[in-house]
């Protein structure tokens, strides 16, 4: 059965060094940092004081909730989940959605999070805790359901397809995008709303200050965290948001007039198992490039076609690793590799919003035919140099011409997940 | 506090939870919650720890269940209220 085409019209991000995409894509021309210090952090105990959290205001909170809504509302990812998703609908001039009196059959969302609404469990378990569990309200339930933020946008919209939230720690926004590919590839929806959201805060971000992954060196300097693929890279900063994406039947888009950003060519999604070197918080190489090689068979296009990498590299010292994968992979090295920069260095590491909030930078970049830098990467690391030509990995905002793309994201659980875009 | 008094502090709290379409002015004594006024009943429970609040008294499951009309809530309020 031939597989209907999907592209992609209309985007939304909510992302620590800017809300709303022109905001965003400002800040990735300019390099703009949003990684800052948090004194609750520090009056915490915690390693890392620094975090990257999106600004969003009272007044910007009631364009997108009602005040019914936002009523004991606690649940940071819910509300970046809703901000991004209804800018993506908006983006893809489809806003006329949420008058409907029916629910629109052919709309469905996938809208992933590691965990959902965090701080309003904490007042949850505290009250329970108190013997005081008929004090939790109405919304205790819908705000801390790991599909929250699915929900509240399927109600927002109509949405009367499929609406669930997937979940694949790092590589969930990733997984959303190709998992609502494959419904309108196999005509089971024209329109997927996908993308993925992760809270912000102290009690989200604690594992991993405990899991001694973060960078504690740079309290006093978050404008000098050594980024992705540097050679002092020693930790990633934790970060916050949502990134979202309206995929849609090509053929519909077209008809319809839409603004089409880019074709969804295909991609893979696999798991490493958790052998060969592999564990829940180590990536099994093998099955990095085999996904990686794939993603390219199932999208029909050669390693040489790829001009851009938007990479996972989160600013540890696994970043050597995920670049040599990318050269064995795609049997590109030195000057021939392509284009790569990681989006980590200016927004932290988005935990389950990563990948959303990676993609829409990559679409974005892809779109305007430009390369973000790539934050405080001098010194290179000396592995990476030694396989990439540093003229590949801008250390300024680069203008040219992008034409077909590579997207992966590699997440505790052994799990990868890589996409191709195309401009047509 | 006579019933009069109990509907001018219960108004405000029910109008928080009112659609859209319902304005303040149609809640009434007879108002039913539910079938008039269009509050979705999963914020019944809200509007209790709401009551609960503003008149310091403690409402149990069993009082709920005769939670239809803003008649019945002001009764209810009004019996609690008296040590009923």
């Amino acid at each position: 059965m031939m597989k209907n085409r999907v592209v992609i019209t209309g985007l939304g991000v909510v992302a620590p060094n800017g809300v709303g995409l022109s905001n965003f894509q400002k800040a990735l021309e300019k390099g703009t940092s949003g990684i800052r210090f948090f004194p609750k952090l520090r009056d915490l105990n915690f390693s890392c004081h620094l975090g990257g959290e999106p600004i969003v205001s009272e007044e910007k909170k009631l364009q997108y909730l009602t005040p019914l809504q936002l009523r004991n509302f606690k649940s940071s990812g819910i509300l970046y989940a809703v901000i991004a998703g209804i800018d993506a609908v908006n983006d893809a001039s489809l806003s006329h959605f949420s008058d409907s009196e029916d629910p629109n059959w052919h709309l469905g969302i996938i809208f992933g999070t590691g965990i959902s609404g965090v701080e309003k469990f904490r007042e949850a378990i505290h009250r329970i805790d108190d013997n005081n569990v008929r004090r939790l309200g109405s919304t205790s339930v819908i705000q801390t359901m790991a599909s929250g933020g699915s929900a509240y946008l399927g109600g927002i919209l109509g949405a009367g397809n499929m609406v669930t939230a997937n979940s694949s720690a790092c590589a969930t926004g990733t997984e959303a995008l190709l998992l609502g590919y494959e419904r309108i590839a196999n005509g089971q929806a024209t329109y997927m709303l996908c993308g993925s959201t992760s809270d912000c805060g102290p009690y989200i971000w604690g594992g991993f200050d405990a899991l001694k992954v973060t960078n504690y060196k740079h309290n006093d300097s978050p404008q000098e965290v050594p980024g992705p693929m540097s050679a002092n890279a020693n930790g990633f900063i934790p970060g916050s948001g949502a990134g979202a994406y309206v995929l849609e039947n090509m053929d519909h888009a077209l008809k319809r007039g839409a603004t089409i950003y880019a074709e969804v060519l295909g991609g893979a999604i696999n798991n490493g198992g958790q052998k060969g070197g592999g564990s829940m918080t180590a990536p099994n190489s093998v099955a990095i490039q085999k996904c990686i090689t794939d993603a390219l068979t199932n999208s029909k296009v050669s390693a040489a076609d790829i001009d851009y990498i938007n990479g996972h590299l989160t600013g540890t010292i696994k970043d050597p690793d995920e670049i040599e994968n990318w050269t064995l992979a795609l049997n590109r090295k030195q000057g021939d590799f392509p284009y790569i920069n990681s989006l980590k260095g200016l927004v932290g590491h988005c935990l389950a919003a990563s990948g959303s909030i990676e993609i829409v930078a990559s679409i974005l970049q892809l779109h305007n035919n430009f390369i973000f830098p790539n934050s405080n990467v001098s010194p290179l690391h000396p592995e990476i140099s030694a396989l990439v030509g540093t003229e590949k990995i801008p250390t300024t905002k680069k203008i040219i011409p992008l034409k077909t793309i590579m997207k992966a994201s590699f997440g505790f659980g052994d799990v990868n997940a890589c996409v191709i875009f195309r401009k047509i | 506090m006579t019933p009069e008094a109990i509907f001018t502090k219960l108004q405000p709290i029910i109008k928080v939870y009112l659609p859209e379409d319902v304005a303040v002015n149609d809640i009434t004594l007879e108002s039913d919650l539910a079938r008039e006024l269009n509050i979705n009943s999963a914020y019944f429970v809200d509007i209790v720890l709401d009551i609960e609040d503003e008149f310091d008294i403690a409402v149990n499951n069993d009082d709920m269940e005769r939670f239809e009309t803003v008649h019945d809530v002001v009764a209810l309020i009004q019996s609690k209220i008296t040590g009923g």
